[in-house]
């Protein structure tokens, strides 16, 4: 496909490629964490930008699909000892069809209103999952140790989860690129920019959204479970933390909504930021107001973020700079 | 015939904004809806269009019953429609608002396909050198013209105008007066709601005229500029009132 | 079975005067200028915190602390408008529910690091008084009698004292507003403060009978969202009502379910609200 020559998203795909191969050179245990933590915010980013970025839908509730899709791949990892690939597509697909039919009834409200409803999801989600008794409520689910020997042994199956989120992240990069050039990508753009006058052009509007929020839903469910399955425990307070969800949405801000490189740039620009921080016991506490002060800064002075700043003083680059 | 709207009504709370409101139009005519400000001209554009459903009434179109359906279902069946305030998408170039309006309408085209139709349209509108500009840095002008430009991108059977006249000096007036002839010629039946009266007046096959949502005078433009009831309704403005019957052939 | 009933249904009521005022500072905001204060909730929680720290520092009452927190409200709100929320006053949603969300951020993080996370509790009892088969807390009788007084201000500074007016003229139509006259700048940044007041004054109360931290304020933020649509924007005494009704319903509700439930009730009940009947089930002033 002719699409598939676009320098923006090649540059996009190896850049994270180069960081993302780096541990498997070194063989380091502590680099592979670092990047696997980069790599986890980058995939969620680039999957919230693919609904808040293209629609200009803002959720709060983005972490929602992270915890659900999480437990599921988990229970059936925990309970019926299921492949690990299985457990991740089982993850994504639960978020998503949750996703789908959430959106029916949420995405029917506008703007703030909508926004309101993603935060109440949260607040729902948490609540639920903290009585649900087959999930462990509060207490949650433990994996037997000896999960591991079938992926021969603790060690060979961290490399091999950290391979397989590699693998997703390059997969969440390239899916936005092509959501992104194609027709549906144009309509979700219309809608951002105008909702009425894009229905009056044609744009299915309810139906646009819905898959763009269902497709956002999936990466986020499939990473979880990868994270967990590492992490070897899962707690509602872990899965459905409300700081992940808006620190996704300072991510994607940050580098730029709406843009391909502008997520990856923005989860890995904050998370080296707040890794900095977060040694200091001081900002550990503090580090959500950083955020927030961030956020605001850019919302009053750069609203399009880093790329889109750029791509605003330099217009050559924005052949690149998608 | 394209278009049937059958005694329409539109109440708002306690406002009654279009009162039993009938027109049939035929296949390649241009009908001038005038009327003075508030009269409901635009109402009776967005109950057509789909914005809101009438109170009362059945509108059809193209043989299909299209009361109450939603923008996305009408635009694709091939109708059309500019906005008396220009709603361009701002953050978008000229050329790719032009795409939307070809990809999603009536055509459904891909993006390459509807890239060469968006060439097509902005240089019939005199627009092309503007095609890579973003539609939020152009003047009025040149903004009514892509709402033009994006209307026609999808090849619409119908076409409504909502005042596109509307802050043009007499050139640019006479620019778009010949457009719309042009549109007329590739077949297209257009609906005008114009305030600027010798244009409307000239163009026009048919004059259908609104006071307070009431259909108040329906013929050729002659008729219409003789008609008590319209002099009457634009009484207040008398400038209006002398160009009625004035009336430039 | 119905004395329980009837007690706690009328806690839940006389908890419903101060929900309604909590949400009151929402629902004016909204209603004035269409932004959704996300930072509402924190507002709440420095409320709280506001009563505590002048009782157990100063040991002054908290139903005087509450003048104060008014006072400091009200300067709090107007600084958060001119340097958070005017900018981009005109600008899309997205713009200020994010900046007033990184109000919040900034709230709750400083909070978290400066005043931790164990619960605080401010110890005033006012004793009790027997209404027939029903137990009152006089810490729930004064704080309804507070929100009521409020509520009634309120309504009298928007309805009878010039910069009021002038609020809801801004309300119905700003431009039309700024033509006559009306400085819209300085209009709108009052009626942040004026939420803000009413949002701290509304923690405090809450303060004088449940235990809090710094994170409690995002409960009634919930809350407040939900009366706000039940009672409609802009509308005081409808946020009054909706409080009342929340109140009353928060009453009932754990005669048949755990109280972790709520947060999914209250979610529910918002959506099915916001799709039903957008406007509110009072609707509301233009």
């Amino acid at each position: 496909m002719r699409v598939l020559r676009n320098p923006g998203m090649w540059l996009a795909l190896l850049l994270t490629a180069a960081v993302g191969v780096w541990p498997f050179f070194t063989k380091s245990a502590t680099t592979r964490e670092v990047i696997f933590t980069i790599l986890l915010f980058v995939s969620l980013a680039t999957s919230l930008n693919i609904f808040l970025g293209y629609t200009g839908y803002v959720s709060f509730g983005h972490i929602v699909w992270y915890g659900l899709g999480g437990y599921v791949g988990f229970y059936f990892m925990d309970v019926y000892q299921t492949p690990l690939y299985l457990c991740v597509l089982a993850g994504g697909l639960t978020s998503g069809i949750i996703a789908f039919l959430l959106g029916k009834a949420i995405l029917r409200l506008r703007g703030a209103y909508f926004a309101l409803a993603t935060i109440g999801v949260n607040e729902a989600a948490r609540a639920f999952i903290n009585n649900f008794e087959p999930f462990g409520g509060p207490i949650g689910m433990t994996l037997n140790f000896s999960i591991y020997k079938s992926y021969g042994g603790a060690t060979q199956a961290l490399w091999i989860t950290y391979g397989s989120l590699l693998g997703l992240t390059l997969l969440v990069i390239l899916v936005s690129f092509l959501v992104k050039s194609s027709k549906f990508g144009l309509g979700l753009t219309a809608i951002r920019e105008n909702e009425d006058a894009a229905e009056v052009m044609g744009v299915v509007a309810p139906d646009a959204k819905t898959w763009a929020y269902v497709l956002s839903a999936i990466f986020p469910g499939m990473v979880a479970v990868l994270f967990f399955f590492k992490n070897g425990t899962i707690l509602p307070h872990d899965a459905f933390r409300l700081h992940l969800s808006i620190e996704m949405i300072v991510m994607v801000m940050l580098g730029g909504y709406g843009t391909l490189l502008g997520p990856i740039i923005g989860a890995a620009g904050y998370q080296r930021l707040r890794g900095l921080l977060l040694v200091t016991p001081f900002f550990k506490n503090i580090q959500l107001a950083v955020a927030g002060v961030f956020l605001l800064v850019i919302i009053l002075f750069v609203p399009a973020g880093v790329i889109g700043w750029l791509r605003d003083r330099f217009p050559q680059l924005r052949r690149v700079l998608i | 015939m394209i278009l049937q709207v059958e005694r329409v009504s539109k109440q708002f709370g306690g406002l009654q904004a279009l009162s039993n409101v009938s027109l049939e139009l035929p296949e390649g005519e241009i009908l001038g809806l005038i009327g003075p400000n508030g009269a409901g001209k635009t109402t009776l554009f967005n109950v057509i269009n789909g914005i809101y459903p009438p109170s009362e009434g059945k509108i059809t179109f193209m043989g299909k019953n299209i009361t109450a359906s939603k923008p996305y279902r009408v635009a694709k069946m091939g109708l059309a429609r500019t906005h008396q305030i220009v709603q361009p998408l701002n953050e978008l170039t000229v050329r790719e608002n032009v795409m939307v309006g070809a990809c999603f309408g009536q055509e459904d085209h891909g993006l390459a396909e509807a890239s060469v139709i968006a060439k097509e349209t902005l240089e019939f509108v005199e627009l092309e050198d503007k095609a890579e500009f973003l539609a939020g840095s152009l003047n009025v002008a040149q903004k009514k013209r892509l709402e033009l430009a994006r209307a026609l991108a999808s090849q619409p059977t119908l076409l409504l105008l909502d005042e596109v006249l509307a802050g043009l000096n007499p050139s640019e007036i006479a620019l778009m007066v010949k457009t719309v002839g042009s549109i007329r010629e590739q077949g297209v039946t257009i609906i005008m709601i114009e305030h600027v009266m010798h244009a409307v007046m000239n163009v026009s096959d048919r004059i259908l005229v609104l006071d307070y949502g009431v259909q108040i005078a329906e013929g050729t433009p002659e008729d219409v500029s003789q008609n008590k009831a319209v002099i009457e309704a634009y009484l207040g403005d008398p400038e209006l009132a002398e160009k009625l019957a004035q009336n430039r052939s | 079975m119905i004395d329980t009933v009837l007690s706690s249904m009328t806690d839940g009521l006389m908890l419903g005067f101060v929900y309604g005022l909590a949400a009151m500072g929402l629902s004016l905001i909204w209603g004035v200028m269409n932004v959704i204060n996300l930072a509402h909730g924190p507002v709440i929680a420095l409320g709280m915190f506001g009563v505590y720290l002048t009782f157990t520092l100063i040991g002054l009452n908290p139903y005087l602390a509450l003048i104060l927190l008014a006072v400091i409200g009200l300067i709090l709100g107007i600084l958060i408008y001119m340097i958070a929320v005017h900018r981009v006053i005109n600008a899309p949603h997205l713009s200020t529910l994010l900046a007033t969300f990184s109000v919040n951020m900034i709230i709750i993080g400083v909070g978290t690091s400066l005043l931790s996370t164990t619960p605080r509790n401010i110890d005033f009892p006012l004793g009790r008084i027997e209404v027939g088969p029903i137990t009152l807390l006089w810490t729930r009788v004064a704080a309804a009698g507070a929100a009521l007084l409020i509520t009634g201000l309120l309504y009298l500074f928007l309805h009878r004292a010039r910069p009021g007016k002038h609020i809801r003229a801004v309300a119905n139509n700003r431009a039309a507003a700024e033509l006559m006259g009306i400085p819209s700048m300085r209009i709108l940044a009052l009626s942040f403060g004026i939420g803000t007041m009413l949002a701290m004054v509304s923690g405090g109360l809450i303060a004088t009978f449940f235990p809090f931290t710094i994170l409690s304020g995002g409960a009634y933020e919930l809350k407040s969202f939900l009366i706000c649509v039940l009672g409609g924007l802009g509308n005081p005494i409808g946020a009054l009502i909706g409080g009342l009704i929340l109140g009353s319903l928060e009453g009932l509700i754990p005669m048949f379910m755990p109280n972790t439930w709520m947060p999914v009730l209250e979610f529910v009940l918002f959506v099915l609200i916001l799709l039903i009947r957008p406007q509110g089930l009072l609707g509301g002033e233009t």
